[in-house]
């Protein structure tokens, strides 16, 4: 392994090189990461649904609490009329999840810490929640910009406020997850090279950073992915409830 | 404290790649488009299969069993309520039969009771007349023996006083003048010897 910080993040090339038109397509280690941590998923979910017992043992509790806590969150933030997009809102939550704690483990590649790979999923999410307000109201999802109770003269100000705030929403989104992931993983590189660089005399500080790093980071892989989740939660709220 | 020592360490950071890795090439590989495309095919594929699977298949498999577990569970509840209620009912009727055989009892007690105490009752009756039969017997033969007892004292005190005197004097007495001689003195001392 490479001593710089940043060489965790480089994306390279396993096996050829397959190209279709002018885009290369190449398995890469993201490639990699990506099949592991949806194989593991479906390896999960799978086990866990196949036999029906009343006493669930351990991997079908796990499923279920799982559902069960995806199904209370988007209950919670979008009610009840998200309910037929629970499975892509688990999905994603169990993507990221999976892709973020599959980063954890050294010697491996966190896909989450790609900024065009968090941006995919959220313009994806930032334009199918589009889709839907547009779909459920027709133009009057516009009214999305146009608080009420605002007084007329400040309307032309919050109105473009609101479309800012509402273009930034992928930005926000893809940036969150994907700058959380890098800056911890760059921080837990570079107190793990502190522990190399000071030797056997002064290593033990950093290390004992780096093994509470090890923590916190796992606590922020989570809610991340939490974060994330419950995010599109809300604007699919906003796209299915229009409140103003 | 936390995000101290965060901001320090991303600073920190920053001042040792540019110290001790300045010959390799610097910059985030996430800014690179060599692969971005790659990256794109490869995640739309897997997140689209990942998805295809758990909407189709898993997902519906789990909140199915969510729903059955469910429903028994309630159907368990309901049942256990019922037996519940039957349970509630048998002890009333247990309780109920036990009273009612406890009046029961208590009756049968108290007739019994009545029935034995009339026997006594009519048996003492009986057996006190008998009794009083006995005792009023008894007294009559008593007077009988007692207003004969003087008769008889007299006719022995004149035959034991003709012979007394027919051997002291050696003739013959008149029994006649003996017994008035008798009668005389057990009339006077009569009051005596017998009392009343």
């Amino acid at each position: 392994m490479a001593a710089n910080p940043m060489s965790q993040f480089d994306v390279y090339r396993i096996g050829p090189e397959i190209k279709v038109g002018a885009f290369d397509i190449s398995f890469t280690n993201a490639s990699l990461f990506m099949i592991l941590s949806t194989v593991s998923i479906l390896l999960i979910f799978n086990l866990g649904s196949k036999k029906n017992s009343i006493l669930p043992n351990k991997i079908q509790l796990l499923a279920e609490l799982s559902y069960t806590f995806v199904s209370k969150m988007i209950s919670d933030t979008a009610g009840s009329k998200a309910k037929p997009y629970f499975a892509f809102i688990f999905s994603l939550f169990m993507f990221v999840l999976f892709c973020n704690m599959f980063g954890m483990i050294p010697y491996t590649f966190t896909v989450t810490s790609h900024i065009i790979v968090t941006f995919v999923l959220a313009a994806f999410i930032f334009i199918g929640v589009t889709v839907i307000g547009f779909i459920k109201h027709g133009f009057g999802y516009l009214k999305l910009f146009v608080p009420s109770g605002v007084p007329a003269v400040l309307l032309p100000l919050i109105v473009v406020i609101e479309i800012i705030s509402y273009l930034s929403r992928p930005i926000s989104l893809s940036v969150r997850l994907f700058a959380n992931m890098m800056a911890g993983h760059t921080m837990m590189k570079v107190f793990g090279g502190f522990v190399i660089s000071l030797g056997i005399v002064g290593g033990w500080l950093p290390l004992s950073f780096s093994v509470a790093l090890t923590g916190l980071e796992i606590l922020v892989a989570f809610l991340q992915a939490y974060v994330f989740a419950i995010l599109t939660c809300i604007y699919l709220n906003d796209a299915l409830n229009l409140h103003h | 404290m936390v995000k101290k020592i965060y901001f320090q360490s991303i600073f920190f950071s920053f001042f040792f790649i540019k110290e001790a890795f300045a010959a390799e090439s610097g910059g985030m590989p996430q800014l690179n488009p060599e692969f971005w495309v790659s990256q794109i095919f490869w995640l739309i594929l897997t997140f689209g299969i990942m998805y295809l699977v758990l909407s189709k298949l898993i997902l519906p498999k789990i909140s199915n069993n969510l729903e059955s577990r469910k429903s028994q569970i309630l159907e368990n509840i309901e049942a256990a309520e019922k037996q519940r209620e039957d349970s509630d009912a048998k002890l009333k009727e247990y309780d109920e039969i036990m009273s009612k055989s406890k009046l029961e009892a208590n009756s049968i007690f108290n007739q019994a009771r009545e029935k034995a105490l009339k026997d006594i009752g009519a048996k003492r009756e009986v057996l006190d007349k008998q009794i009083d039969n006995e005792i009023a017997e008894a007294e009559k033969e008593i007077d009988a023996l007692r207003k004969n007892a003087p008769d008889k004292i007299n006719k022995i005190a004149i035959e034991t006083s003709s012979e007394l005197l027919q051997k002291l004097i050696g003739a013959e007495v008149n029994n006649s003048s003996i017994s008035a001689i008798v009668d005389d003195l057990s009339k006077r001392n009569g009051d005596k010897y017998y009392g009343n």
